[in-house]
Parts: structure tokens; C-alpha cells; sequence
């Protein structure tokens, strides 16, 4: 069993379906935070099987939609001094803002400067996006 | 008075309740064209057309022109700002200086939506490519509410390209929001309703569907058939298209399975999907079709202005 140290001041992103650890730390930017960040893929779960995990030391303001588009399963656990002071599970976002770009090339956002990208939840047991502009569907494997 | 600014880029953005004051006035319009005739002197539509368009745009210019309005614009991308590169966000905030609503045509999916972001004045969606055409879709219910009498309890064929269709799309979104309303689509299988629309639209709705290839099995249960173009390039093969393009041909014969209550409605341009010997049908009705485009359109310049009540209702309070 590989061991990750526990954070004294941070979060802890929870109960990431397997897999799906990396998309998570690169739709919320990880990559450019200058503290510590671990992921932990295909970690042990009595729930889940295998979930992965991502642990970050320091401050960050969460984008709870990335994490709720990506998976409404996902608990966010927030640390101080060691301790668990929050824990919040994720709601299917009924819009998403600049998350996702718009694959379609006849939408007025493949050629329009400074738009957001905003797709609406139209579907909630489908998880069902489509953008704002043109209503076309976002689809997960794009 | 609520002083939130109001748009139509999607037909759906009118409540049912707004939607049946909007044609109550186009039929009062339709009634007393004399009445309205200087409803609007001394305010100016802008029709931004960033593509060809004539019969909606000289529709749009026909309603201002006969409420007493006066009319500006550009009629293709290449004439306007759009060939420097300026951005719809940008073209707006200007017009908004130099009109008082704006009628906005783009080959983009969604443009009017930026439009109506960053108006100052009313923006009307004109279409926007493959994607809404919300004041065809008022025109159709107009329609049928002057034809029929009512817009409920109808049985509505829609048939021929239900695919691309926008117009077919928009006035289902439109439909169900009304009693008792069955549909018949008929169309190819290359060129189905999409699952989309069937799953978030009709089937959440409770309104009975059936899909069927041929129109001549169904035609004697329908009140509207809302004929569509059939394209020659939207099949994946010749063969297909000749097997099938006829089955989407509405003649003389065909109209004899009709009842005679029936109404023939088409969006326009036809070019062979209705037989020339149709048009002489009784309840061939995509001309009149065509007149009531230009009453909608007066009745919802009327309405977005604010100059005749409907959308800027009192605001409740709580």
C-alpha cells in the first residue's frame, strides 16, 4: 500500500470515480499551483472498488462546477491544522462557465472574441449539456 | 412597469400566455390594418442580415414600413462592418445609437444571443443558421390559430426533412406547450426527427408521437400537414433519394386522402415538395402563411417596443 502523507491545511478531493483523477487536475489547473498536490489514482475504496484522490496543501478556491460536471459523486474535504472542518459533496451544476468550449464550428463562440463559454444542464439524469448559443450537446468523449 | 429589455432569439423565450397575446394582436392587426398604421411613427428597426434573406427580411421591413416605422440596415456580411472583422457584440452596441429594435439574420448558430447580451434595444432573432427562426415559428401558429380556430386538440403532420429542419424543431418546442397536440412525423429514415428532440422535448411533453416513412397512410387523420424540403444532398446515396423523394411529394392525388378540413403549411421556398396543381386547393394555406408573417412580426415590434402591453407586464410582489 503506497502511503501519501496527510495535509495539515488544504483539500482533499474525494471519491473521484477511477480515472478520472487527471481530467480533474487539469480542468481545475492544477499544474499551475506552486504548492503541494498528490493524485492518487486507483486508491482502495469499500465503496467504490478503486477511486482516485487528489490532495492539495494550501488555499485554493475550488471550481465546483468542474467537479460536478465531471462527477456529482466527488466529496471536497477541507483541513485545518490536520483536522476535517467541512466536508461538502458536489451537485450537477445547472450551468457551466467556461469549463467546456463549444466543438460546434457553425456556433457564433468559434468565432466571436471574449464570449464565455456557457453550457446549460438540460437533461439531469443523462447529465446532459449543451451550450448556451447554439444548444448543441457536449459530449463527454469529445 | 418592469424595465427589463426583452428579446426573441428563441421561440420558447415567450411564455405560452405572452405567445397567445402576441397572436391575439396580429389577428387584431390582421382585422384593422388601419388602425395600427402609425403605431410606430418616428422609430427606426435595424435589419442586420449577415445573409441573403428576402422574404424575411422584406417581411420584417414590410411590418415596420406599415406600422409608420422607418427602416435601416445592411442586407449581406460583405456590406456591413462584419468584412473589417467587428464582432456582433460590437455591431450592436452600435446600432443600439442608431435604432430602436433590431432584427438580426447570421449564418452563425447563437449570434443573436450575443446580440441580445449586449443590446441597448430589442434584438429579434431572423435566423441563425441551421439553428432557430422563432418568428417563422410565431407565423405557423398564427396559422393554424386563424385556420383551425384553436391550438389544441390537433393531430400535426410535419413532413420531409424533420432533421435539419429548423422550422420543423422550433414549432415542435412551440407545440407542446399546448392541449392535446399529436404529432406525425414523416420523413425518410435518413432524415428522423433527432433523438434529442424526441427525448427532451416530446416524450417529457406526454404528446403522442408516431413516426411513419409515407404521408399517404396518415394523411386522412391529420387537421395541419407542415410540409418540408426534402434536399437531394442531405441523402447518403442517390438511389435512396430517388426511392424516396416522390413519398414526400404532395400532389392532387395525395390531397384526395385529405379531409377537407386539412391545412397544407410550409415554410417557403418550395421548389417540388407541393405540386404546382395545390396551390389552387382551398386548403392549401402557404400564402396566406406568408401574409400572417408579416402581421406576427408588426404585432411583435409592437409588443418588444412596448408601444402595445403584452410583455412588460406589472411585476408582482412578493
Amino acid at each position: 500500500m503506497l502511503n501519501i502523507d496527510s495535509i495539515q491545511n488544504g483539500i482533499v478531493i474525494d471519491h473521484i470515480q477511477a480515472g478520472k483523477g487527471m481530467r480533474i487536475y487539469e480542468l481545475l489547473e492544477l499544474g499551475k499551483l506552486d504548492c503541494c498536490v498528490a493524485i492518487i489514482k486507483n486508491a482502495r475504496s469499500s465503496k467504490m472498488g478503486k477511486k482516485d484522490i487528489i490532495k492539495i496543501e494550501g488555499d485554493l478556491d475550488i471550481n465546483f462546477d468542474v467537479l460536478g460536471f465531471i462527477d456529482n459523486n466527488i466529496t471536497v474535504c477541507t483541513i485545518r491544522d490536520g483536522v476535517l472542518v467541512k466536508k461538502e459533496n458536489i451537485v450537477l451544476p445547472k450551468r457551466l462557465k467556461n469549463v467546456i468550449r463549444c466543438k460546434n464550428p457553425r456556433c457564433i463562440t468559434s468565432s466571436e472574441e471574449g464570449v464565455d463559454q456557457v453550457f446549460v444542464l438540460c437533461d439531469e439524469k443523462a447529465h446532459r449539456y449543451r451550450c448556451l448559443y447554439c444548444e448543441q450537446e457536449y459530449k463527454h468523449h469529445e | 412597469m418592469s424595465n427589463r429589455l426583452r428579446h426573441l432569439v428563441d421561440p420558447l423565450d415567450l411564455s405560452m400566455e405572452e405567445t397567445r397575446r402576441l397572436l391575439d394582436l396580429a389577428e387584431s392587426i390582421a382585422d384593422d390594418r388601419e388602425a395600427f398604421a402609425h403605431k410606430c411613427d418616428g422609430k427606426i428597426l435595424a435589419t442586420l442580415f449577415y445573409e441573403p434573406s428576402t422574404r424575411t427580411r422584406l417581411s420584417f421591413e414590410s411590418a415596420m414600413m406599415r406600422l409608420g416605422g422607418k427602416v435601416l440596415g445592411f442586407s449581406s456580411a460583405a456590406s456591413s462592418s462584419a468584412s473589417k472583422g467587428e464582432s456582433v457584440a460590437d455591431t450592436i452596441r452600435m446600432i443600439s445609437c442608431y435604432a430602436d429594435i433590431a432584427a438580426m439574420r447570421h449564418n452563425k448558430e447563437g449570434a443573436p444571443r450575443i446580440a441580445a447580451q449586449y443590446a441597448g434595444i430589442p434584438v429579434i432573432n431572423a435566423g441563425d443558421g441551421g439553428h432557430q427562426h422563432p418568428t417563422q415559428t410565431l407565423t405557423d401558429l398564427l396559422t393554424i390559430r386563424r385556420e383551425k380556430k384553436r391550438l389544441n386538440n390537433l393531430t400535426i403532420g410535419l413532413c420531409g426533412d424533420l432533421k435539419f429542419g429548423r422550422t420543423v424543431h422550433s414549432l415542435i418546442k412551440s407545440l407542446v406547450r399546448c392541449e392535446n397536440i399529436r404529432f406525425v412525423f414523416i420523413s425518410p429514415e435518413e432524415l428522423h426527427v433527432p433523438s434529442y428532440i424526441i427525448d427532451e422535448v416530446v416524450k417529457p411533453s406526454g404528446c403522442a408521437y408516431k413516426e411513419v416513412r409515407t404521408m399517404d397512410e396518415v394523411l386522412p387523420e391529420l387537421d395541419v400537414l407542415y410540409m418540408t424540403r426534402v434536399q437531394r444532398e442531405r441523402f447518403f446515396n442517390e438511389e435512396d433519394y430517388i426511392r424516396l423523394k416522390d413519398s414526400y411529394i404532395l400532389d392532387g392525388e395525395k390531397m384526395k386522402l385529405a379531409p377537407e378540413d386539412l391545412i397544407v403549411l410550409h415554410p417557403l421556398p418550395r421548389v417540388n415538395e407541393i405540386a404546382v396543381e395545390v396551390d389552387n386547393d382551398p386548403r392549401a394555406k402557404y400564402f396566406v402563411q406568408a401574409q400572417n408573417g408579416v402581421f406576427v412580426r408588426m404585432a411583435l415590434i409592437l409588443m418588444l417596443l412596448g408601444v402595445e402591453p403584452g410583455l412588460y407586464e406589472e411585476e408582482t410582489s412578493c
